[in-house]
C-alpha cells in the first residue's frame, strides 16, 4: 500500500522535475538582451505577401545600417484573433517590441503601455513632424504625445458596381448622392436582378461599429465627446437606425441577417468599404468609387485607422523606437504610402498616392482620401472596446427581427454599455 | 542492511513508471489550477503585467452579474441537449449496425467519419449551410418548407449548435457503444429467445445491464466534453442571438481573453471546473445503482 509520505515524496520528485524543465525552459528562451545582439519583432495582422516584402525591406535597410540588431521580424497574426493575441503576448511576459493597433489603441495608451514618441520623432533628422496630419495623429495621442504613428489613414468610401446598376435600370449621381437615393436604387437592384443592394461591409450584423459609416451622417454618434455618456438613444441614431431597420426588412435594399453577398465578387450593387479594399477589385464588373453619401445631416468622412506602436513591455525599447522612427521616415512613408494612405500631408495628392496605386485613378484618390482625410471623424473608439462592442451587439441583435422596437432596443444598448463608458 | 532492498526497487520503478502521467498531471492541472485560483484573488492589468490582490471581489461579482444566469441557462439546455441525443443516438446507430447486413462497414464509417474532421472547419461548413441563403433553406424551400434563419433566433440558434455538435461527435459514442455490444455472450439472447423473451425485454434486461459500464464511460466523457465546447459556439453563433448561446466555457473565454479581464474569467473557469467534478463525482456514486457488474 502506498503512504502519505511515499505519495508526499512522489509528488516532490515530479515537482522538482517540473521546475528543474520550466527553468531550463526559460534559460534558453531568453535571446539574450544584449546591445550587440538586437532581435526585434513587431506584430501585425496583414498577411499580404507584397507588404510584408515591404516591410522586410525596409527591416532589411534598417539593419544594414544598424548592425547591433540582428534581425527585425513581423510576425503575421489573423486580424480575427489579434487583439487577443497581442494581449496573450503581453500578459504572458513575450511582448513584442513594436505592434499594429487598431482599436486596443485607448486601453493601451490609458495603461501607459505605449512608449511616447513625440520627442524622439521630434529629434531625428529629417523627420518632419510638423508633416502629420492633425485629424490622423488625434486617434493615437494623449496629452501632447503621439503614442503610435498612425500609419494607415483610409477613409470608407461607397464603392459602385455601375454594371448591376445598368442592368436595373438605374442612375446616380455620386456629386448629389444620399443614403435615400443609395436605398432606393439598391432596393430597385434586388428586386430586378435578385442580387443585394447595399452591403456595409464587415458589419453582417454583429461588428455594429462599422455602422458609424451611415449614423454619422444623420448626425448621430455612439457616445459623448468626453466617452462618458451613451447617446444611442438620440433621435438622430433613432433616424439612422430606422434608415436601416427599413432598408433590411421593408425595402430589401440591404440584405437580411443571415444572408452572404460580397460586392467584389459581384454579388451587390453597393458596398461601404475602405478605400485600402480596391485592391479586391478583379475587374469583373465596372465599378465607381465616391465619397460616402450625404445623410440628413450633410456631407461627412469616416476613417478606418491603424498605428504602430512600442509597447513599454517590449525587450528593446530604444532600438524599437529608433526603427519606428526609421521605419515611418518621409522616404519609407511615401513607400508604405502604396498601400496604406499615409498621415503625411507632403504626400497627401492623388497624383502621389496614384503613382504606386493599380486599381485607383489620381482623380478617385484625390476625391476619396485627399479630400476627406481632413475633417473626417474615426470609428467610435473607446477603453474596453471587446467588451463594449460584446455588451452592444448582444442588445442591438433585438434589432435585427421585423417587428423590432427601435427606440426601445437602442435605449437597451445605453444600458447595456454605460457601464463601461463610465469605468 | 542494504538501502536497495528488492521492495524499494520495485516502489522506485513504479514511481518511475507513474512519472511521466505525474509530471503532466502536475505541470498541466495542478499548477494551471492553482494559478487559476491565486488570478480569481487578483485583479491582472494585462497590458502593464501589475497584479493587485482583490481577495474575493470576484467571487462577489459572480454572484452579482447579470448575465449569468442566461450564461448558464444556455450551458444547461445546450449541454443536456447534446449529452441527451449524444448518448440515445450514439445506442441507437451502435444498436443498428450492430447487426450483420450489406454495407454495416460503411455506414459505421460514415457515422464515424465526422469526428476526424477539424471541429473548427466542420462547423464552417455547418456556419454555410445554416445561414438564410444557405444549402439547408435552400432544400426547404424547394420542396414547400418554412426556412427559418437558424441562426439569427435564440431556439434555432441554440438548435443548430447542438445539431451540428451532436452529428460531429456521435461516432465516438457509437464506437463505444458497438465494441460494447460486442462483449454481450450471444448464449444469453439464444437463452431469452428459447424462454419466449420479445426484443424489448431483451434490450432493457440483457443489452442494457451488460453494457451499462460503457453507458456510465460514455455519459462521463460526454457530459465533460459538452461543457468544454467552445468552437462550436464561437464559430457558428459568437453566442448570439443576445446570449442564447453563450455557454459558459465560451463566457470564460470572452471574459478573460476579450475582455482582458483574467480574474474574473479565472473566477468563472474555476465555477466551471467545479460544475465537472460534481457532476462526475455525481454521476461515479450513482453508478452503484444502475451499473451492472457479474462479480
Amino acid at each position: 500500500m502506498i503512504t502519505a509520505k511515499k505519495l508526499v515524496g512522489a509528488l516532490a520528485l515530479t515537482a522538482a522535475a517540473a521546475l528543474t524543465a520550466a527553468c531550463g525552459a526559460s534559460g534558453t528562451g531568453s535571446d539574450g538582451a544584449k546591445a550587440s545582439d538586437v532581435k526585434l519583432r513587431m506584430t501585425v495582422w496583414t498577411s499580404n505577401a507584397e507588404q510584408l516584402k515591404l516591410f522586410d525591406a525596409i527591416g532589411a535597410a534598417y539593419r544594414a545600417e544598424h548592425p547591433e540588431v540582428s534581425s527585425i521580424t513581423f510576425e503575421s497574426l489573423p486580424f480575427a484573433d489579434y487583439n487577443t493575441t497581442l494581449t496573450t503576448q503581453i500578459a504572458g511576459g513575450n511582448a513584442p517590441d513594436l505592434a499594429w493597433m487598431g482599436d486596443l489603441s485607448r486601453d493601451l495608451i490609458a495603461s501607459d503601455a505605449l512608449v511616447g514618441l513625440t520627442g524622439k520623432l521630434k529629434a531625428t533628422a529629417g523627420w518632419q513632424y510638423d508633416d502629420l496630419v492633425d485629424s490622423a495623429t488625434k486617434e493615437f495621442s494623449r496629452d501632447g504625445t503621439l503614442y503610435a504613428y498612425p500609419f494607415s489613414n483610409s477613409p470608407f468610401a461607397l464603392y459602385v458596381n455601375t454594371d448591376l446598376l445598368a442592368k436595373a435600370g438605374q442612375k446616380i449621381d455620386p456629386k448629389t448622392l444620399t443614403w435615400d437615393q443609395v436605398a432606393a436604387a439598391g432596393a430597385a437592384v434586388h428586386a430586378k436582378t435578385g442580387k443585394a443592394g447595399l452591403v456595409i461591409r464587415d458589419f453582417d450584423y454583429k461588428a455594429w461599429n462599422m455602422l458609424a459609416t451611415v449614423w454619422t451622417g444623420f448626425g448621430a454618434s455612439a457616445w459623448s465627446q468626453d466617452g462618458k455618456t451613451c447617446t444611442f438613444g438620440s433621435p438622430e441614431m433613432q433616424r439612422a437606425f430606422t434608415f436601416l431597420h427599413d432598408a433590411a426588412f421593408k425595402t430589401g435594399a440591404m440584405p437580411g441577417p443571415g444572408t452572404k453577398a460580397d460586392f467584389f465578387a459581384g454579388d451587390a450593387a453597393f458596398t461601404v468599404a475602405q478605400v485600402s479594399r480596391a485592391s479586391l477589385l478583379t475587374g469583373s464588373f465596372k465599378f465607381g468609387l465616391y465619397p460616402l453619401p450625404a445623410g440628413p445631416s450633410g456631407r461627412y468622412a469616416v476613417l478606418g485607422q491603424a498605428g504602430v506602436g512600442v509597447l513599454a513591455a517590449g525587450k528593446h525599447q530604444e532600438q524599437a523606437t529608433d526603427f519606428l522612427a526609421y521605419l515611418t521616415n518621409p522616404a519609407n512613408a511615401a513607400k508604405l504610402a502604396q498601400f496604406f494612405p499615409p498621415p503625411r500631408k507632403s504626400l497627401l495628392t492623388g497624383t502621389k498616392l496614384a503613382a504606386n496605386n493599380k486599381k485607383l485613378s489620381a482623380a478617385q484618390l484625390q476625391e476619396v482620401v485627399v479630400g476627406q482625410l481632413p475633417d473626417a471623424v474615426t470609428l467610435p473608439n473607446h477603453t474596453s472596446p471587446a467588451e463594449i462592442a460584446q455588451k452592444g451587439k448582444t442588445a442591438l441583435d433585438a434589432m435585427w427581427k421585423p417587428d423590432a422596437d427601435i427606440p426601445a432596443v437602442l435605449n437597451s444598448v445605453c444600458a447595456a454599455i454605460e457601464p463601461i463608458l463610465a469605468k | 542492511m542494504r538501502y536497495w532492498t528488492t521492495r524499494r526497487r520495485d516502489v522506485l520503478t513504479g514511481y518511475l513508471f507513474i512519472a511521466p502521467q505525474l509530471i503532466g498531471v502536475v505541470l498541466f492541472v495542478l499548477i494551471p489550477v492553482g494559478l487559476a485560483i491565486w488570478y480569481s484573488l487578483n485583479k491582472w492589468n494585462v497590458f502593464t503585467g501589475k497584479q493587485v490582490f482583490v481577495g474575493a471581489d470576484h467571487y462577489a461579482a459572480l454572484a452579482a452579474d447579470p448575465q449569468l444566469p442566461s450564461v448558464l441557462l444556455a450551458t444547461v439546455v445546450f449541454s443536456g441537449g447534446v449529452v441527451v441525443l449524444n448518448i440515445t443516438l450514439g445506442l441507437l446507430i451502435a444498436v443498428l449496425l450492430n447487426r450483420r447486413f450489406r454495407g454495416a462497414t460503411f455506414f459505421r464509417t460514415l457515422f464515424f467519419s465526422p469526428v476526424v474532421v477539424s471541429v473548427v472547419a466542420w462547423t464552417l461548413v455547418w456556419g454555410f449551410l445554416l445561414q438564410d441563403n444557405g444549402g439547408i433553406n435552400g432544400l426547404l424551400r424547394a420542396i414547400g418548407l418554412a426556412a427559418p434563419n437558424w441562426l439569427q433566433h435564440g431556439d434555432t440558434a441554440m438548435l443548430s449548435v447542438v445539431v451540428s455538435q451532436v452529428v460531429r461527435s456521435v461516432g465516438v459514442n457509437m464506437v463505444l457503444f458497438l465494441a460494447a455490444l460486442q462483449g454481450v455472450p450471444s448464449e444469453l439472447y439464444e437463452a431469452a429467445r428459447i424462454d419466449g423473451a420479445r426484443s424489448r425485454s431483451m434490450f432493457t434486461r440483457i443489452t442494457l445491464p451488460l453494457i451499462s459500464p460503457t453507458v456510465l464511460l460514455t455519459a462521463i466523457i460526454t457530459v465533460v466534453g459538452a461543457l468544454q465546447s467552445f468552437a462550436q459556439i464561437a464559430v457558428l453563433t459568437g453566442g448570439g442571438p443576445g446570449l442564447s448561446t453563450t455557454v459558459l466555457v465560451y463566457y470564460v473565454f470572452q471574459q478573460a481573453f476579450e475582455f482582458n479581464d483574467i480574474g474574473y474569467g479565472s473566477t468563472l473557469a474555476l465555477m466551471l471546473l467545479s460544475f465537472v467534478m460534481v457532476l462526475t463525482l455525481l454521476q461515479w456514486q450513482l453508478r452503484r445503482k444502475w451499473v451492472f457488474h457479474e462479480q
